[in-house]
C-alpha cells in the first residue's frame, strides 16, 4: 500500500536534515505503529507524506500502490486515498464544520469521477457518523476546529476520516489529549475502517492506543531513521524501559 | 485648497454651474449648500483625509469615460420581492419603476418635491448633510445638495411591507450622475432600503437619513461591478432614541469608490451597525471606507466591520472615526477593518480613531492585513479540496464576518453568490 524507499528530507528554508533514511512498507489490511522520541522526525514524515510546503525531499521516494506520491499535490494525494489526521488539527474561523466536511468529500468524489453527494445523504452519512464519535450537532455547525476541545478536534479528525474512507490512513498523536472514553471512540472509529483493502500508520507515544488498536507491525523512530522493527511486543518494551535500551542496542 | 482663484476658470465653479430654479426651499438648501462648499473648497491631497485617495478624477469637471459592463448575470436582489426605482445614468427612469405606491411608505421624486414652496424634507435636505461637515469637511456631499436635482424623498410611517430597491442602470460611457436621497424613518416605523448597480461613468449620491425615535433602518447595497466607474457616495444619518440603523456595502471592482458615512446617535440606546465587504482585483481599483460615528446619548450602540480582498496591486482604504461626547455614557463602541491581501502588490491603508470625552465607554477597535493563513489552506487541501477552491473557501470565511451583519437571510444569500460568482470569475 504505502511504500517509503531512503527517504531524505530537509527543511526548505534551512539547511536542516530530519529524516536521513527511512524505509517503510505498509501492506494492505495492515496497522503499523510509529514511535519514537520527540523530534524524531515522525510528524515530519507525516507531513512530508501528505505533500506541506516547507520540506525538501532530497532522496528517496514514497508511493501509495505505486504511484508516486511526492509528485503529487495535497489534493491530488488525498483524491488518491492518503489521509493525515493531524496532530495539531487546524482552526479555520468563518468556515463551518458541515460546509467543509462536504466540500471535502465532494472534492474527492469529483476528483475520481463520481457523482457529488446530495445534500440529503451528506446529512444522513454525516449524522450517522458523528454519533458514533459523540460529536454533537452543534460541533458540526461551529466553523472548522474553532473553540473546539483537544480532544474534540481529535475526535474531529476521526469524523473526517470515517466519512472520507481513505485507503492509507496515517494518524499522528491522535491519542494524545484524549481522556479514557474518547481514546476508545477514536480506537473504535478506527477498528470499525479496519478492512483488507486499508492500511494504517499509527503514531503514538503510548502503548493505551495500542490496547484499542492491535498493531501487527512497531517501528521505532529515532534521529530520522527507523531502528527499529518489531511485533506489538516493542510497544511494550518502550512503554516499561522508555527509549534508551533500544537505542543503545543501535548505536 | 483655495488653488482656485489664482487660475482663470475656477474648478469649483465649473462644479457648481449656476443654482437650478427650483421652489423656495429647495432653492434655498441649494443656495446653501454652494455657500458650504465655496468655504471649504474642493479637496486636494493634503487635506487630512484624502492623502489615501486621489480626488482628482472626482474633481474634474467633466466625468472620465467608464465602459459598460454587461455580467449577463442576473441583477442583484432580483429574487427579493421590491418595490424597484430605478435611474439610468442618474436620472429617473418611470418607465422601468414600479408605481411609488407602497403601504405606510411615502415616495417622491426629488424634481417634484423641489419645485413645491414648502415641502417635509426641507428640514432634512442638506439639513444632516450640513451638521455631517464638522469637525471633518465633505466637500463632495455640499456639492451633491448644491447640484442635485434627481433622487426620492422617502417618508416612512409605518412597518413597510417590503423593501424600497434603488436600482442605477449605466448606459452611457460618459454620464455623470448626481443624485440625493431624503429619507425620514418616523417614530417606531421600519425600512429596509436596497441599492444596487453602477449608476454612471461617475457618480455622486448622498444619503440623508433620519430615524425618529424607535425607528428601524436597514440598508443593503451592491455597488455595480462596472471596471472603470467612479463613485463619491455619502450617507448622513442622525438617530433618536432606541433606532436602529444598520448598513452593509458589498463593492466590486470600480476604478474607485469612496464610501462616507457621517453617523449621529442624538437618542439614548440607539444602535448604529455599518459594514462592508470589497473585492479589488487589479492596480486600477481603489476603494475608501471612510466613516464617522458620533455618540452623542446615553447608552448607545455602534459597530464597525469592514472587511476587503485584495489582489494583483488592489488599494484599500479604511478610515474610521468613533468619537463619543462628554456625557454619552455606557457607549458601546467597536471597530474592526481587515484586509486580505492576494498578493505583495495590493495594499491596505488603515486610519483607525477613537476620541472620548465620556469615562463610563467601552471602545475597542483593530486593524489587520494579512495573506491567506497557509496551515488553513494546506489543512483543506490535505482533505482532497483543490487549492482554488480551497482559497475561495478561506476568502469568503474571511468576508463571512461582515456579511454576518445583514439581518434579512435572503438578501445575504444574494450577497453572498455575489461574492461567489465575483471569485469564480478570477480562477
Ligand atoms: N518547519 C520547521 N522548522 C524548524 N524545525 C523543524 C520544522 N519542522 C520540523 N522541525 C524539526 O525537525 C525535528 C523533527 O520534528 P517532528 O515534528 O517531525 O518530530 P516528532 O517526531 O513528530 O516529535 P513529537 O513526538 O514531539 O511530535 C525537530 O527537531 C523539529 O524541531
Ligand atoms: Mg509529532
Amino acid at each position: 500500500m504505502l511504500s517509503i524507499k531512503n527517504l531524505h528530507v530537509s527543511l526548505e528554508e534551512e539547511e536542516k536534515q530530519i529524516l536521513k533514511g527511512v524505509d517503510l512498507e505498509v501492506e494492505a489490511g495492515k496497522v503499523h505503529a510509529i514511535m519514537g522520541p520527540n523530534g524524531s522526525g515522525k510528524s515530519t514524515l507525516s507531513y512530508v507524506l501528505s505533500g506541506r510546503d516547507g520540506y525538501a525531499v532530497t532522496d528517496g521516494s514514497a508511493s501509495l500502490e505505486g504511484e508516486d506520491l511526492l509528485e503529487m499535490e495535497p489534493e491530488e494525494r488525498a483524491a488518491a486515498g492518503l489521509f493525515l489526521a493531524f496532530q495539531y488539527p487546524v482552526e479555520i474561523p468563518g468556515v463551518g464544520n458541515m460546509t467543509f466536511l462536504r466540500t471535502a468529500l465532494n472534492a474527492q468524489r469529483k476528483a475520481r469521477g463520481e457523482d457529488e453527494m446530495s445534500a440529503a445523504d451528506f446529512l444522513k452519512l454525516v449524522r450517522e457518523k458523528a454519533k458514533a464519535l459523540k460529536i454533537d450537532a452543534e460541533m458540526l455547525k461551529r466553523p472548522v476546529n474553532v473553540g473546539f476541545s483537544g480532544g474534540e478536534k481529535k475526535r474531529n479528525e476521526i469524523l473526517q476520516m470515517a466519512l472520507l474512507e481513505p485507503k492509507m490512513c496515517v494518524l499522528d498523536e491522535t491519542d494524545s489529549g484524549l481522556d479514557v472514553d474518547a481514546m476508545k471512540l477514536v480506537a473504535e472509529g478506527v477498528n470499525a475502517l479496519r478492512d483488507a483493502g486499508r492500511a494504517f500508520l499509527v503514531i503514538t507515544h503510548y502503548q493505551r492506543l495500542l490496547d484499542h488498536i492491535r498493531p501487527d507491525v512497531v517501528h521505532i523512530m529515532a534521529d530520522g531513521r527507523i531502528i527499529k522493527t518489531g511485533g506489538p511486543e516493542l510497544a511494550l518494551e518502550v512503554e516499561e524501559n522508555g527509549y534508551a535500551g533500544i537505542l543503545g542496542e543501535v548505536a | 485648497m483655495a488653488l482656485a482663484e489664482k487660475t482663470g476658470a475656477d474648478p469649483l465653479e465649473a462644479r457648481l454651474g449656476p443654482v437650478a430654479d427650483a421652489g423656495a426651499w429647495a432653492k434655498a438648501a441649494r443656495g446653501e449648500a454652494a455657500k458650504r462648499l465655496r468655504a471649504m473648497g474642493l479637496p486636494g491631497r493634503r487635506d487630512e483625509y484624502w492623502r489615501f485617495t486621489n480626488p482628482a478624477d472626482l474633481n474634474a469637471a467633466e466625468a472620465p469615460e467608464a465602459a459598460v459592463f454587461e455580467t449577463g448575470e442576473a441583477p442583484t436582489f432580483d429574487a427579493i420581492d421590491r418595490l424597484k426605482i430605478v435611474f439610468v445614468d442618474g436620472v429617473f427612469d418611470a418607465a422601468t419603476s414600479d408605481d411609488l405606491a407602497l403601504e405606510g411608505v411615502e415616495i417622491e421624486r426629488l424634481s417634484a418635491a423641489a419645485s413645491r414652496d414648502i415641502h417635509w424634507a426641507r428640514e432634512l435636505y442638506g439639513v444632516l448633510e450640513a451638521r455631517g461637515q464638522t469637525p471633518v469637511a465633505r466637500p463632495f456631499a455640499a456639492l451633491n445638495s448644491a447640484t442635485a436635482t434627481d433622487g426620492v424623498l422617502i417618508r416612512v410611517t409605518a412597518a413597510a411591507p417590503k423593501p424600497v430597491a434603488l436600482i442605477y442602470l449605466h448606459r452611457d460611457t460618459r454620464s455623470d450622475a448626481v443624485l440625493h436621497h431624503v429619507v425620514r424613518v418616523e417614530a417606531g416605523a421600519s425600512l429596509t432600503l436596497l441599492e444596487s448597480g453602477p449608476a454612471a461613468a461617475r457618480i455622486n449620491k448622498v444619503l440623508e437619513v433620519d430615524i425618529a425615535d424607535g425607528g428601524a433602518f436597514h440598508h443593503i447595497r451592491a455597488q455595480g461591478r462596472d471596471h472603470e466607474r467612479r463613485a463619491m457616495t455619502s450617507i448622513f444619518a442622525r438617530l433618536g432614541e432606541g433606532s436602529v440603523y444598520k448598513s452593509f456595502t458589498l463593492t466590486a471592482n470600480g476604478v474607485l469608490t469612496r464610501n462616507e458615512q457621517v453617523i449621529e446617535l442624538t437618542g439614548d440606546n440607539g444602535v448604529a451597525h455599518v459594514a462592508g465587504a470589497a473585492l479589488g482585483d487589479g492596480k486600477s481599483f481603489h476603494h475608501d471606507d471612510t466613516v464617522f460615528i458620533t455618540h452623542d446619548a446615553v447608552g448607545c450602540e455602534s459597530r464597525q466591520v469592514f472587511k476587503k480582498v485584495l489582489r494583483n496591486g488592489a488599494t484599500g482604504v479604511f478610515q474610521g472615526k468613533i468619537l463619543v461626547k462628554k456625557g454619552a455614557q455606557k457607549t458601546d463602541g467597536y471597530q474592526i477593518s481587515q484586509s486580505l491581501l492576494l498578493d505583495e502588490d495590493s495594499q491596505f491603508l488603515a486610519k483607525p480613531e477613537l476620541e472620548i470625552y465620556a469615562d463610563d465607554v467601552a471602545c475597542s477597535h483593530g486593524s489587520t492585513s494579512g495573506a491567506i493563513d497557509e496551515d488553513a489552506l494546506f489543512y483543506l487541501r490535505s482533505r482532497g479540496v483543490p487549492e482554488a477552491d480551497a482559497q475561495d473557501l478561506l476568502t469568503l470565511a474571511f468576508v463571512a464576518e461582515a456579511i454576518q451583519e445583514i439581518e434579512d437571510e435572503a438578501i445575504a444569500a444574494d450577497i453572498l453568490a455575489r461574492l461567489e460568482g465575483w471569485l469564480a470569475r478570477r480562477r
